[in-house]
């Protein structure tokens, strides 16, 4: 089942989807797989697998200071393979490389591309490669039977959102507000249009992140996407109160 | 160029989707001034009764016998207002600022120069300003931070990364996918995403433009080499670029040695075998970085160029081998500083001295009839912390613990 028809399917019984962030090595691949074993018990649906970069523009200070301790531990690419190959194995809901263009860009984007989907992962977000850059890597893709996750903004005007929308594949990524991860997004009659505009740009499921942390978040969204993500939030908490305050933080959101 | 924004396989723009429009805007504004005939003409002369153009050639008579060798002139961008060729970039693109009716200002800084020269052109304009600038840089570079802030500036220390450079435009990067709306970011260098190394390119080459006319009328010929140091590339741009088509003239590029290139403590990226191509901070080129990507730590005595990227537009250069690069270690560079500061009276900033350190390394061997242009991107008394340290001058320190001991009492 590709990740479409995997989103497809499970929306017939649940609203909205629940996508989840962690930064692979970060605090350590041990917790990692501790933390995502707690995120498929709380009913995640997706688990997106952040690669370290050293130079994440689009990322605010959470993630950002996830990304270098993460690096600092000695955090390397095949390390998040591994870590990817053991849980997709393990559980059966699909998992996404989050990384920077630079990563796959010096590994090869062919070989990166055939090692994600060796390794069970379903598809690749990003954030710093624009469609018009990535002819290669969406070939890759293609080839691999990855879906490249693209992102759709309030700030791309209509005609670009259709050529995301036919370059794209698996989802679309809205990205509500401006900004980079981490601060709270307010939402507004303008997100409801900018969701009308990207239901208008593709059939393919969307999904909405950046500055997602509260249940009416959650409520808000239902009925006008098929994902929700949450990434920074969920950082936090895990930061401030551990394992068993991420298990709470999670259970609100069932 | 074959794709748009590319200079042979480098260049680009690798940047997140919020920014893309801001970009596409960018483009439009920088195209219609560049083929607006008065634009030119209002920053030359904008340029000329603010900062203090033409800069002077000036012929470098005493290093010339020193050296006994190439004649020696040197091109002085350290004339400019705020000390540094990073003025005429900073005007260039506050025009832009008011074509596209945004109130403010963002800007990364390294040295500090382009941070101060951003905070100068902000306040002339009447724009609100933020300057990015790691920790590192702004301990090493107090001054700058003081004269940023007493401009009006509000300067942010930036403490994630290696706290140089790089980082302070990772920072700045944030800030526009934030504040596009209202806010220009007004990038020091000729990298980053497309149209940035092309725009900053634009504004520079008033450097090569005037140096082309000065020297054909002192020497009735272009000069045989042009020597310029390389931090991001925006001053050696600047003066190469009105001579690319020039074959006879070479140019050569500066990097930073640092402590050498066997050491792997530098910022060498062309210069070295170290540089590796590789896209971060919205364009590729060649980084300093390790085999999976990541970026690694540089280092120079000289903040400006303490940078793990090049321009797109050098990295072309190099590859089609117009443009020559090499590399001063920091020793070179405060020999250098010494030797022009004593024989011509000029303070080169460390940035500069690059460019002076190797170009005096070739002097000596070339013939009298050789023709030799250094750029003097900047002046030195932004260094005086660094470079007494460097001279390890007994009187500056004591002024120092004796200046301390005065806060001390109050
Ligand atoms: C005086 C001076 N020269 C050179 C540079 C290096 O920059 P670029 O290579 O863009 O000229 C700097 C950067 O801060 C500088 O301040």
């Amino acid at each position: 089942m590709n990740l479409t028809e995997y989103i497809k399917e499970k929306r017939i019984k649940k609203d909205l989807l629940f996508m989840a962030h962690l930064v692979c090595g970060f605090p350590d691949f041990q917790t990692n797989k501790e933390i995502i074993q707690i995120m498929v018990e709380m009913g995640v649906d997706i688990i997106e697998l952040q690669i370290p970069f050293s130079e994440p523009i689009a990322d605010g200070p959470t993630i950002l200071k996830a990304n270098q301790l993460s690096l600092m531990g000695g955090t390397k690419v095949k390390d998040c393979l591994d870590l990817m190959k053991e849980v997709s194995t393990q559980y059966s809901i699909p998992f996404l490389f989050m990384t920077y263009y630079n990563i796959l860009f010096c590994r090869g984007i062919d070989i990166f591309c055939q090692e994600t989907k060796k390794a069970g992962g379903k598809g690749l977000i990003i954030p710093d490669l624009p469609h018009e850059e990535g002819e290669d890597y969406l070939k890759s893709c293609q080839a691999n039977g990855l879906s490249p996750i693209l992102l759709m903004t309030v700030n791309s005007p209509p005609e670009r959102l259709r050529k995301i929308a036919e370059a794209g594949n698996g989802f679309f990524y809205c990205v509500a507000r401006r900004g980079v991860t981490g601060r709270k997004t307010q939402f507004s009659e303008e997100t409801i249009t900018f969701l009308k505009r990207c239901r208008q740009a593709t059939e393919l499921p969307l999904a909405v992140g950046l500055g997602i942390s509260r249940r009416e978040d959650f409520a808000f969204l239902q009925g006008k996407v098929d994902i929700a993500v949450i990434g920074s939030a969920i950082l936090r908490v895990f930061e401030k109160g551990g394992l068993s305050a991420l298990r709470n933080f999670l259970k609100e959101f069932q | 160029m074959n794709k748009e924004g590319y200079y042979g396989r480098f260049g680009g723009a690798f940047i997140p989707e919020i920014l893309m429009s801001t970009l596409v805007q960018l483009k439009k504004e920088f195209y219609a001034a560049k083929n607006d005939p008065t634009f030119w003409q209002e920053y030359v002369s904008l340029m000329s009764s603010y900062s203090c153009r033409p800069t002077p050639l000036t012929f470098a008579e005493n290093l010339t016998q020193h050296f006994d060798g190439a004649k020696i002139y040197i091109k002085r961008e350290d004339l400019n207002h705020t000390g540094a060729h990073k003025a005429n970039n900073v005007i260039g693109q506050g025009l832009l600022v008011k074509r596209m009716g945004k109130k403010r200002v963002i800007a990364e800084t390294g040295a500090g120069q382009h941070g101060v020269a951003t905070a100068t052109m902000a306040a002339k304009f009447g724009f609100d300003c933020t300057i990015y600038m790691g920790e590192v840089d702004v301990e090493r570079q107090r001054p700058n931070v003081f004269w940023m802030e007493q401009l009006g500036a509000t300067v942010v220390p930036v403490k994630d990364g290696t706290r140089i450079l790089k980082d302070a435009i990772n920072e700045a990067l944030r800030d526009w996918s934030t504040n596009m709306d209202s806010t220009h970011y007004v990038l020091g260098t000729a990298c980053g995403a497309h149209p940035f190394p092309e725009m900053v390119t634009y504004f520079q080459s008033i450097i090569g433009k005037e140096l082309k006319n000065q020297v054909l009328e002192k020497e009735g010929r272009l000069p045989d080499q042009i020597y310029a140091c390389v931090g991001g590339g925006s001053n050696a741009l600047g003066i190469f670029s009105e001579f690319l088509e020039d074959k006879q003239v070479e140019l050569h590029g500066v990097e930073a040695g640092g402590k050498g290139l066997e050491s792997g403590r530098h910022a060498s990226r062309l210069s070295s075998r170290d540089g590796k191509i590789g896209v971060a901070q919205g364009y590729k080129t060649f980084f300093l970085q390790n085999e999976e990507g990541q970026m690694k730590e540089t280092h120079s005595v000289a903040a400006g160029l303490d940078y793990v990227g090049v321009s797109p537009i050098l990295s072309y250069l190099k590859e089609s081998g117009r443009v020559i690069f090499h590399a001063a270690t920091d020793n070179e560079v405060i020999e250098a500083v010494k030797l022009a500061m004593r024989k011509e009276g000029i303070i080169p900033a460390l940035e500069s001295a690059h460019a002076f350190a190797y170009a005096f390394k070739q002097a000596p061997k070339l013939s009298k009839a050789i023709i030799l242009v250094i750029n003097l991107s900047g002046r030195g008394d932004k260094d005086i912390f660094t470079i007494a340290d460097a001279l390890g001058d007994e009187d500056w320190k004591q002024f120092i613990k004796d200046k301390a001991k005065t806060y001390e009492s109050h």
